[in-house]
């Protein structure tokens, strides 16, 4: 059969050609994966280092000639960054702690109590959502200064607690459950705040734990609130802590102890990260704006 | 009577913490911010001012820091808004296009994002910065390419700025990666079946049936890696150190700030200002992008 044989020729032609196909495109991934994956390879690298041997390779090596945890002693011990993981810890489970009670109280409301001018306030809600932070920190950083909550965990704390976007998004959540429900507990006799705690919170956990993976990031990496906010090390977050351990730190430019620093603090969150893998990534799709 | 009363209260009980919150950390800055921004010769120790008008404004704008700001916030800005999107679509396009391993390029790929900004600017300042003892490994390439070596991090401006950019790239590209991917993915795969029945070219396809579907998640893309841009101040700060001004690194944000704090600080007026000029640039960037694309919607139809 003539027109088997050309049918053959054809899908075998097409075949190749898939398979040339997935090959360069399995090739151009790996080399964005390469360009995603080696400044961390070259973090924890240079963290092994030694300063002495870090310093005297012009020509820097792909592996630790004689591998060394001394940076790693020398970040915890010459510089503060004990103090300022355990400030960063603090503040993002204060933090987020807060954020969610208030959170969840307010969605609550909006999305099952009934009041009047309900629908005005949420309408001013939202449009709260579109004012940049850059516009109002300005004000808050002269509140707090006279508040003389500087260099302290309230005012580090309290500016971020309250989120329009989060309550938005826990009040579209809470909407979807049934009424039904709330009228049964109603009958039962549950209390309104009873029922939010008992049946809504459980069913809402998916956004719940989203809004608390998009708020811990969002802690950990904080930079411009804190640097205004704190010029005492004392309370310095990690991302001040690196600064000033940059500028400051480890008095000659003792790059392979920076790096081990960088390690430690960029540990947490990525094996946060690897853990929640799913979780993260769903969340971050969901309501994630960074970038 | 009472118990609506009594309902009504109790509503407004559970909204309390939120709105105290917002009213004074949200609201109340915002009308100050612009009572600030009218306020001329503010004094923040005295709490004085002389009178109010437009001073501060043209004060910044004719602030030789703000405008070297605002340079290069527009070059970050028309540079890396563009060369994500497109750069993260070919990925997009590359990870949907196989099934082994794609679950590990996706974790790798969203390993930027759970990074802090600080800390791993400062693995790019040493991959890109000339000491006295390495010309780093960045250098090292162009030369090995035959390239002339270059100071990244100190040296000339278009160096920086490259540093700069890569850097904002890499930063950015997790989220468009993970929000395009999933776009892709939920294309309905019987369009494509359709096409290759009419034996459509693989560019048609492309550019018929799967850019017209994942337009909007596109558009949203353009729109917030735009606003993201134009507030850029970190990365800058990681790779440059803080003082951004003597660098010639400044972005308008990192002007606001600057202006707030510091050494350079302790006017709030021109401070405010120069955020509310960065807000009225990003909406009206976003009012165009809208208008563009709704127009761009009615010749579709």
């Amino acid at each position: 059969m003539a027109n088997n044989h050309e049918y053959d020729e054809i899908s075998k032609s097409a075949k190749i050609k898939d398979i040339a196909g997935k090959t360069v495109t399995y090739i151009l991934l790996s080399i964005w994966g390469i360009i995603v994956l080696f400044p961390f390879y070259w973090m924890i690298l240079t963290s092994f280092k030694s300063y002495s041997s870090y310093n005297s390779e012009f020509v820097p090596k792909f592996y630790p000639v004689s591998p060394t945890i001394q940076n790693y002693i020398d970040a915890f011990t010459t510089v503060s960054l004990s103090r300022y993981l355990l400030n960063t810890a603090i503040f993002t489970i204060v933090t987020t702690a807060v954020m969610l009670v208030v959170t969840t109280l307010a969605a609550f409301a909006f999305a099952r109590l009934k009041f009047k001018g309900k629908n005005i306030v949420f309408v001013l809600f939202l449009a709260l959502m579109m004012i940049p932070n850059e516009l109002v920190i300005i004000t808050n950083f002269v509140t707090v200064t006279n508040l003389d909550m500087r260099n302290s965990f309230p005012g580090l704390i309290l500016p971020s607690v309250a989120s329009v976007f989060y309550i938005y998004l826990l009040k579209e959540n809470f909407e979807a459950i049934p009424d039904n429900l709330y009228y049964a507990a109603k009958v039962d006799g549950t209390s309104d705040f009873k029922y939010l705690v008992k049946v809504m919170v459980p069913i809402a956990r998916p956004t719940l734990v989203t809004i608390i993976i998009l708020k811990v990031i969002e802690c950990w990496n904080s930079y411009v609130w804190p640097r205004l906010i704190t010029d005492d090390p004392k309370y310095f977050l990690v991302s001040n802590g690196i600064q000033e351990i940059r500028e400051n730190g480890f008095g000659r430019e003792n790059i392979p102890a920076m790096m081990a620093a960088v390690v430690v603090i960029s540990l947490p969150l990525i094996v946060l990260f690897l853990v929640f893998r799913k979780t993260v990534m769903t969340g971050v799709s969901r309501g994630g704006t960074k970038g | 009577m009472e118990s609506t009363f009594k309902s009504n209260l109790k509503a407004w009980l559970y909204l309390l913490p939120a709105l105290v919150f917002l009213g004074v950390f949200m609201i109340y800055p915002l009308v100050d911010v612009f009572i600030y921004s009218f306020e001329e010769g503010y004094n923040s120790a005295s709490q004085t001012s002389f009178g109010t008008g437009i001073y501060n404004y043209s004060y910044v704008l004719h602030d030789p820091y703000f405008l070297q700001a605002l340079k290069n916030t527009l070059i970050l800005v028309a540079i890396t808004v563009p060369t994500s999107t497109i750069l993260s679509l070919l990925i997009s396009l590359g990870l949907n296009k196989i099934t082994k391993l794609k679950e590990l390029f996706q974790t790798v790929y969203f390993l930027p994002y759970v990074t802090n900004t600080l800390a791993v600017g400062l693995v790019f300042m040493i991959l890109f910065k000339k000491t006295a003892y390495t010309d780093g490994l960045v250098n090292l390439l162009i030369t090995a390419f035959g390239g002339k070596s270059v100071d990244f991090i100190e040296g000339p401006y278009w160096a920086k700025m490259m540093v700069l950019c890569i850097y904002t790239i890499w930063i950015v590209m997790p989220f468009k990666v993970l929000v395009l991917t999933s776009s892709l993915a939920s294309v309905n795969p019987i369009y494509y079946s359709a096409a290759r029945v009419d034996g459509t070219s693989n560019t048609r396809i492309f550019f018929r049936i799967t850019l017209p579907m994942i337009s909007p998640m596109i558009f949203y893309l353009v729109i917030t890696g735009f606003i993201g841009a134009f507030k850029a101040y970190s990365d800058a700060v990681a790779l440059f150190g803080t003082d951004l001004n003597v660098a010639e690194m400044n972005t308008i944000v990192g002007y606001v700030y600057d202006m707030l704090y510091g050494d350079s600080g302790g006017y709030p007026s021109y401070a405010s200002a120069a955020a509310i000029i960065l807000f009225t640039i990003v909406l009206t960037i976003t009012v165009i992008n809208l208008l563009v694309r709704n127009k761009s919607n009615l010749v579709q139809k």
